[in-house]
């Protein structure tokens, strides 16, 4: 029995795992990251377009600050958000901008003097300050009132993948490639590490840890198409939910990106649209004005993909032998910017599709794209239902996005909840100390793994883990996609609740121990498929739409019956479903009240305390008309205390300086 | 693992069958001995090798190891030798091969087995080596104004950051063979793009103790086989020959 103790065991080598990894290291604690692949291989990299912080320091960006990315942000999230983290969140974004400057993050910078752009399809000119001059730059993105999403051309997550997975380097930090965690070490409430399987001998190791973290990414790939790299299946959310005991939160909102290729769903930024691209139908008519004159292709991304989906159903999509799809139009922005600024989606034209985004359309369609849903923790990450497991990234359900993430904004939370994580984790570590563990207790689950796996060898299962998945796929795209419906989401739970049952009876043809492929596969279908169910089981029970969960015959979002958070827990190994609970999200001390998000349906039917929340917000802000916003903000909804200290304080702009 | 997003949903193919012939072996076995075996495939509209490999594991050998991660030519895990040469498998098109494909794992790295190569350990080990992070002077106050940067100055230091570490140009290096601590292309890019990086304060005589000698960049032999094959377009050449006339210059008139 191999066994590895360390403080702090880090399940994920993405940015916000790494992220979490140096900030544990630099308080002096012993971390281990566990990763499938090398660290700089994560799906981090593949972030093209930016990371959302409001420096405010290009033109476009002038005036933005942290309340303005508040509002967009909870805007965007359809009120589903915890908005105290979303504040915990924005005062962070600019401090994590800046040290991962400082780390060598080669941002793009602002270039003073006048310069063409293109902004809802025609040239402009925009002046950059002289004062502004060498400071960090920002482009547009959906659903944001201000130029505010900071980029490296479009490798902004490989730039800053890199800088990060150096400085864990630099900082001593070993990740262990290679290593799939099984199962979560647990007992009585409290968590106590994981059991991990080397991919190359296929040996188990007990990694026993006084914190542990998951920050192993989204679970895109339980769809048929998605965006999402081919390692995001969900499996490290699954951890948590086998444990029994430690909740998922919002599994039914799953966003889709409105711009990915056919037929392989790779993406192409957002920032096609935001830097002047825009979408075309089978017409080469441009029609996101018709749907949304204020916002057109900058709506968000839950509401440009629904927008595109009922352009198509119209007639007016673009048929081809993968299905049909729409254009998106870059060739207004000429070779020059693209060359130098999307330069990643003309190598993915030129490779994948066979042709020049300068001169030709690209063919495009929404496709799956980020896991809203996780694993529900509290404001310092920890789960609501495992003391000393935590959880960050998109992983997690910390919860910021609410029911719809900005674009830019999840791996700016990447490394912002690493950040702000990573201290809750060391002071857990300093008062928790090493717990008393019993050895038996680490046997107990290190045997137990190692049965399921023999059961996987050597049981005589008949069914194949591949068919299974195969159709667990088809089934989440079909009934559990962009547009939902009671009668496609029950039939969706039916089906896969049969694939899971199916999936306790699958057998492995290869009996190679280490390293095989097809046992692999057999494991994580298991877990995946209590994913799916929790996804599709979360949407069927939510009747109304909210962000990302959209359902046809509930088209309205309903705050009076649905204005709170769902919770998933699988108490018991023989379930077939998931057990749905709820939690409320109180009004009553929002900042933001509901109301209509300024793009997208003006349809909803309100909370029954939202009148009372707005008449109070006005009269507080009412009694101090001398105020600033600082003291505004802090008299409608206190968060500061929630920070980590190091973390507090304000944030230099070039209009705000600090003394 | 199924992964064939990529693959006609009707089946529909070009009429192609294609053999891929591909190296077996697995180091963890002691029975296993390298072999080509030769694997049949209906070629679809627009596949590519990621496409053609999962359809091999899904429906004819379910123990063929390989490495794909975003699939979209960004994270460089599936570097392997295409017709003897190094390249990306996820955004190689069947349709720009012949019919008969020979597949192989990336020399130099260590073999964990068939497709499958350990570029994360030795890419671990370079950067350790050359300490290639960079070199802050002293802690930033995250509360105020960043360093400002020349916006030209940021956007060459992109185009050397640009590299993936897949690991083609140490694949395709004449020196890589014969000496097993040449830090590559690889790493003498690595440092260039520190060195440009005003970030990082090491001076040149520093760097020279890095990388001033024949595991470096005097080990070059300039047969350009780095830049041949990097799928990012990276000038490589053109970098280690200004590093090398830096480091000649650090060595010559040490500061």
């Amino acid at each position: 029995m191999k066994v590895v103790y360390t403080d702090v065991l880090v399940i994920g080598g993405g940015l916000a795992g790494l992220r979490t990894a140096v900030g544990v290291r630099r308080r002096g604690r012993d971390v281990l990251v566990l990763s499938l692949v090398p660290a700089k291989r994560s799906h981090s990299a593949a972030a093209q377009g930016g990371m959302q912080a409001s420096l405010g320091s290009s033109a476009m960006g002038a005036g933005d600050n942290e309340d303005v990315h508040f509002e967009d942000t909870v805007r965007g999230s359809d009120w589903g958000a915890d908005q105290r983290v979303v504040r915990m969140f924005v005062n962070t974004a600019p401090k994590a901008i800046r040290e991962l400057a400082a780390w060598g993050v080669p941002w793009n910078r602002v270039a003073r003097g006048s310069r063409e752009s293109v902004v809802n399809a025609e040239r402009i000119t925009i002046t950059e300050s002289n004062e502004a001059h060498g400071l960090i730059t920002a482009r547009d993105f959906g659903g944001t009132k201000k130029w505010r999403t900071c980029y490296t051309a479009d490798g902004t997550g490989h730039t800053m993948l890199y800088a990060l997975g150096d400085q864990t380097i630099a900082h001593g930090i070993p990740v262990l490639e290679r290593q799939e965690a099984l199962a979560l070490i647990h007992d009585a409430g409290r968590c106590h590490g994981a059991v991990v399987r080397d991919l190359i001998t296929g040996e188990l190791t007990a990694y026993v840890a006084t914190a542990t973290v998951i920050a192993s990414g989204g679970y895109g790939r339980i769809y048929r198409v998605s965006t999402n790299a081919i390692i995001c299946e969900g499996t490290g959310v699954a951890l948590a939910l086998e444990t029994g005991v430690a909740p998922l939160g919002n599994m039914e909102a799953v966003q889709f990106h409105p711009t990915a290729i056919i037929t392989a769903g790779i993406l192409t930024t957002e920032g096609c649209r935001g830097d002047g691209g825009v979408l075309r139908d089978v017409d080469g008519h441009r029609f996101m004005p018709d749907y949304e004159p204020e916002k057109k292709e900058l709506a968000s991304r839950d509401v440009v993909s629904r927008r595109m989906t009922e352009h198509m159903r119209k007639g007016k999509g673009v048929p081809s032998r993968y299905g049909e799809h729409l254009w998106l139009d870059i060739t207004n922005l000429g070779r020059a910017h693209i060359e130098k600024n999307l330069r990643e989606v003309k190598d993915i034209c030129e490779y994948f599709l066979g042709i020049d985004p300068v001169e030709q359309w690209i063919p495009v369609r929404p496709t799956q794209h980020y896991s809203m849903g996780g694993i529900r923790t509290d404001h310092t990450g920890q789960s609501q239902g495992l003391k000393g497991l935590f959880a960050c990234g998109e992983s997690a359900c910390w919860d910021m996005h609410g029911f719809n993430r900005l674009g830019g904004n999840s791996v700016a939370e990447t490394v912002v909840s690493g950040m702000i994580v990573s201290e809750f984790v060391a002071d857990f570590c300093e008062t928790e100390g090493g717990a008393g563990l019993s050895v038996a207790l680490v046997r107990e689950f290190l045997q137990r793994e190692q049965a399921r796996l023999d059961r996987l060898l050597h049981g005589g299962g008949s069914e194949s883990a591949n068919e299974l998945r195969t159709r667990m796929e088809q089934v989440m795209m079909d009934r559990v996609g962009i547009f939902r419906t009671g009668e496609e989401l029950e039939r969706a739970v039916r089906e896969l609740q049969e694939l899971l049952l199916r999936s306790r009876n699958i057998g492995v043809r290869s009996r190679v121990r280490g390293a095989n492929p097809e046992l692999v596969a057999a494991y994580r279908v298991q877990k995946m498929l209590k994913v799916a169910l929790c996804v599709a089981q979360g949407a069927s029970l939510r009747t109304e739409s909210r962000g990302a969960h959209f359902r046809e015959d509930y088209p309205q979002r309903n705050d009076r019956d649905w204005l709170k958070r769902t919770l998933a827990t699988w108490p018991s190994e023989d379930d077939t479903l998931p057990t749905i609970g709820y939690e409320e999200i109180d009004v009553t001390t929002m900042e933001l009240p509901p109301g209509f998000r300024g793009y997208g349906a003006r349809n909803h039917i309100e909370h029954p305390d939202t009148g009372a929340r707005v008449a109070e917000v006005e009269r507080i802000l009412d009694t101090m008309p001398e105020a600033d916003r600082f003291a505004r903000q802090s008299a409608l909804m206190e968060y500061e205390s929630l920070l980590p200290e190091k973390y507090r304080g304000r944030n230099e702009r070039l209009t705000e300086r600090l003394r | 693992m199924s992964t064939n997003a990529g693959s006609p949903p009707n089946g529909e193919g070009t009429g192609r069958r294609l053999q891929l012939r591909i190296l077996r072996y697995n180091p963890q076995d002691p029975d296993s001995r390298p072999h080509l075996q030769t694997f049949e495939v209906d070629e679809a509209p627009n596949m590519t090798l990621f496409v053609a490999l999962n359809d091999i594991r899904d429906h004819q050998d379910p123990s063929l190891q390989f490495d794909f991660v975003c699939r979209a030519g960004i994270c460089g895990s599936c570097a392997m030798l295409i017709d003897g040469r190094p390249g990306l498998a996820c955004r190689t098109l069947t349709g720009n091969l012949g019919e008969r494909i020979t597949l192989a794992p990336l020399p130099f790295f260590e073999l964990i087995g068939d497709l499958s190569v350990n570029t994360g350990k030795w890419m671990r080990r370079m950067t350790e080596r050359l300490e290639a992070w960079v070199h802050a002077q002293e802690d930033v106050d995250l509360r105020r104004l960043e360093e400002r940067m020349e916006p030209e100055l940021a956007e060459q230091i992109y185009e050397l950051e640009r590299c993936i570490e897949c690991g083609c140009c140490l694949a395709a290096c004449g020196t890589a063979r014969m000496r097993k601590d040449f830090v590559g292309a690889v790493g003498l890019n690595r440092i260039a793009r520190l060195r440009l990086d005003p970030r990082d304060g090491r001076s040149d005589a520093e760097y020279y103790e890095l990388i001033g000698d024949d595991d470096g960049v005097f080990g070059c032999m300039s047969l350009l086989g780095c830049e041949d094959v990097c799928p990012k377009n990276l000038g490589l050449q053109t970098r280690i020959a200004y590093m090398r006339r830096k480091m000649l210059r650090a060595a010559v008139f040490p500061a």
